[in-house]
């Protein structure tokens, strides 16, 4: 720290000492969910309710298992990101961290879950 | 004197007394929707985790699926996916500056609802 100046250290971060990381994150992942959501829907949807040989031969298929792949770990990221504000806008104190904490491990659970499962199905 | 009457002052308007309108509500369901969608992404996960274990287990998950409380809940998730993304379409629109003044954002929200049944119709239609 002795070599940075304080000029260097203060630089793009304000008062708050953290930057728009946040909302910078959610605009990178809503993006990519805009052109992921539209193709998961017409790609995963029409598989919903069909029998055990035709889901597992499709998602056997590169295609279907990237899109299924990428939309829910996006997916996810964007929901953990989304679900930390509505926390802190209304869960206050220790619960908050608790929440936040919470909902972080059952995302990262969701995503370990269906890396799985896809990754059975596909390979 | 700024600790006078602290915890008695009066707040500002909040949701209960605020009469409801175009920007706050199609802002407020764009995060119920949002929030509400983990369900269905929780229930295709644990369909491509059983379909990927055992036609046994996925048997067991197909019967939830195909009830009438699984159709249910995808036919809503279907909205709230369609719903909550053209609202994020709208927060990208905003971020470009475009589309602040009240008559674009409240025409931007009748866009979202309107736009949203539309695209569930089709997507039900269609598949």
């Amino acid at each position: 720290m002795a070599f940075l100046t304080d000029r260097k250290r203060a630089s793009g971060l304000g008062a708050a000492k953290t930057g728009t990381e946040h909302f910078w994150g959610m605009t990178i992942s809503s993006a990519a969910l805009l052109i992921l959501v539209p193709l998961f829907v017409f790609t995963v949807g029409p598989m919903i309710g069909q029998d055990y040989e035709a889901v597992t031969a499709y998602f056997a298929r590169p295609f279907p298992a990237l899109v299924a792949l990428l939309t829910f770990v996006v997916a996810l990221l964007h929901f953990k990101n989304g679900v930390t504000v509505v926390i802190e806008d209304y869960v206050h104190g220790l619960a908050r961290k608790v929440w936040i904490i919470v909902m972080t491990c059952v995302s990262y659970a969701a995503i370990a879950a269906v890396v799985f499962a896809i990754a059975r199905l596909a390979l | 004197m700024a600790d006078v009457n602290r915890g008695n002052r009066p707040l500002s308007p909040h949701l209960t007394i605020y009469r409801p309108q175009m920007t706050s509500i199609s802002s407020i369901f764009v995060r119920i929707t949002g929030n509400a969608l983990l369900a269905a992404t929780l229930l295709l996960i644990a369909w491509l985790l059983a379909a990927s274990t055992s036609a046994v287990a996925f048997d067991w998950v197909q019967c939830v699926i195909t009830s009438w409380f699984g159709d249910l809940v995808f036919l809503l998730s279907l909205w709230a996916l369609w719903y909550h993304m053209l609202g994020g379409l709208r927060h990208l629109i905003w971020d470009t500056g475009r589309g602040l003044e009240l008559k674009a954002a409240e025409r931007m929200g009748w866009m979202m609802i309107i736009g949203s049944l539309l695209l569930t119709a089709f997507t039900v239609i269609w598949i």
